[in-house]
């Protein structure tokens, strides 16, 4: 803001006349619905989920194996040559401790989130997934090794929900 | 020079930010681009091309929210513009002003970034929830603070950051923007504060994190002979950066923001600077979380990888330090409209180039200046470098 400039427009509403009705407002809910193909790629990681098997694809050219899998590699800017699956365990690569919900509603118990490196694929190809049978999340750490557990092979209906969570694991 | 013509900044405008206010957001974007002009000593009828700067559709609720936004902007019967890319869209937005202006198309560009946060009621957070990949993550229920929080705690681990040092960017900037007219939360508080208050994502706490706001801001661009004919005091938009990574946030290192590298080396190879922490005299870097100020001075090369909290430690970041960031009060402090905060930071690097920003001015007599705005999925960047 300029020191040249002496009248500031905005005018503020307070949250609780917003609530109490107070202000002129117009309330409206959309009613919304999508349903996505999950497309060429996709397509074979979440039928991999039923199979509790985690796909990747790779690219000959820049040698990458890629999770999630791509159709085409968008480095090299070619089809990818191959569908595989790789590991099922990985390792930390960054976590967090979630307190939030998805509207900004608080929780009591912690969501474990994390990046997880899978085994198996390119260094660094991480994915977004949960953490679980971990008591107190002190005992979390960077670079700590977890394995997939996977629903009950019943249960599964092609989602990343397939997997529930990932568990620390040994390896052996 | 690149562009035909060079391109000044001859004026500037802004509304209040607040998490609720009143007016429509064609109303903030009216006020905000109605100052700018005044400023610029113009009228709307000079204004020969509008660039509209505005964040997802889904806030508002309005599903063509540039369409819907144009009349507050000015751009009834003008070629016109709306671009959008993520948290970046304020910052971007300028750059796209310059090129409507560099390319000798048009002599004139009023640039508004604008955003109310407030209409997607009670909270916009659900509406963030559409910003995930709808296969991949979606399902697991991913929320936007996740991603900051697994950003923040990488960068954190890879440096060795601590909380304490992260906290000291939140004092700074709240503090800051008690200078500011137009802040939503200017505040003296402490390190000890922001540690003790609530833990929301772990490592994120309350006030490690920007407030939602509404608001708008404007800038008027002008070629070199009208800025010239108009004003003694023009600012010179000098470079100009964008970059975007991709989508597949989970599958690079975050602890380094590449693309913002990227931005700030388009920018500074198009204003000759060869070394950013000397040359550049004031910056606004984005804030909306406080580690983002230090990670986002790296990636800008304001300082080197994992330097950024040393010298915010040291004091050298403070208004009177000698790489003042975020002297506005930063998004932390002034509040954080999307867009609207991304121009805000524009719009603040002319203030104090002008010499205008009265208790918020830098020390010296800075000359040039640089604004960044970052956004989507952790993925995008982009670089306002301006000269008096």
């Amino acid at each position: 803001m300029s020191e040249k400039i002496k009248h500031f427009p905005g005018e503020e509403l307070s949250g609780r006349d917003i609530r109490e009705g107070k202000i002129p407002c117009i309330k409206h809910r959309p009613n919304v619905k999508y349903l996505w193909s999950a497309g060429i790629a996709m397509s074979r990681f979440v039928e991999g989920m039923k199979e509790g098997k985690i796909i990747g694809s790779k690219c000959v050219k820049c040698k990458r194996i890629m999770v999630p899998p791509r159709a085409f590699c968008e480095e090299c800017f070619r089809p990818v040559d191959e569908y595989a699956p790789v590991k099922d365990t990985g390792t930390i690569n960054t976590y967090s401790v979630s307190y939030v919900a998805g509207d900004a509603s608080r929780i009591k118990e912690p969501i474990l989130v994390a990046v997880i490196d899978i085994d198996g694929a390119s260094k660094g190809m991480g994915i977004l997934h949960l953490l679980g049978e971990i008591s107190d999340w002190k005992q979390i750490k960077f670079g700590m090794k977890v394995k997939a557990v996977w629903k009950p092979s019943e249960e599964r209906e092609g989602s990343i929900t397939d997997i529930k969570y990932f568990k620390p694991f040994e390896e052996v | 020079m690149v562009g035909k013509k060079r391109v000044a900044v001859i004026g500037a405008g802004m509304t209040k930010f607040r998490r609720n206010l009143k007016e429509t957001g064609k109303e903030l974007s009216y006020e905000a681009s109605k100052m700018a002009l005044d400023q610029a000593g113009l009228e709307l009828s000079d204004i020969k091309s509008v660039v509209m700067g505005t964040a997802p559709d889904a806030f508002d609720g309005v599903h063509m929210k540039g369409e819907y936004l144009a009349d507050g902007a000015g751009a009834w019967e003008k070629p016109y513009s709306r671009v959008f890319v993520g948290g970046g869209t304020g910052v971007f937005a300028v750059d796209a002003g310059w090129w409507h202006v560099a390319s000798g198309k048009f002599d004139t560009c009023l640039v508004v970034g604008e955003e109310k946060m407030s209409s997607c009621y009670p909270h916009p957070a659900y509406a963030f929830t559409t910003i995930f990949d709808q296969i991949y993550s979606r399902p697991l229920g991913v929320t936007l603070i996740w991603i900051f929080a697994l950003e923040m705690h990488r960068y954190m681990h890879v440096h060795g950051i601590t909380k304490e040092e992260i906290a000291l960017v939140s004092v700074k900037n709240k503090r800051n923007a008690l200078d500011h007219p137009c802040a939503q939360l200017g505040a003296n508080i402490t390190v000890e504060d922001v540690l003790n208050s609530e833990v929301l994502c772990w490592p994120v706490q309350r006030l490690d994190i920007s407030p939602t706001s509404d608001g708008a801001a404007a800038l008027v661009l002008a070629s070199e002979d009208v800025a010239k004919k108009l004003t003694d005091d023009p600012v010179w938009i000098d470079g100009v950066g964008w970059c975007i990574d991709s989508t597949y946030w989970t599958n690079r290192d975050l602890y380094y923001p590449q693309y913002v590298q990227c931005a700030a080396q388009m920018a500074y190879k198009m204003a000759g600077i060869k070394n950013p922490p000397k040359e550049i005299d004031v910056a606004e870097v984005y804030d909306p979380f406080d580690y983002k100020e230090l990670h986002h001075m790296e990636g800008l090369m304001l300082a080197r990888k994992g330097q950024a909290a040393k010298l915010t430690a040291e004091g050298v970041t403070q208004r009177d330090g000698d790489l003042p960031i975020n002297p506005s009060g930063g998004l932390l402090g002034v509040g954080n409209p999307i867009a609207a905060a991304g121009t805000m930071k524009c719009c603040e690097i002319f203030w104090q180039l002008r010499g205008e920003a009265g208790k918020r001015q830098v020390k010296g007599d800075p000359r040039t200046g640089l604004a960044q705005a970052w956004g989507d999925l952790m993925q995008y960047g982009s670089v306002v470098v301006m000269r008096s």
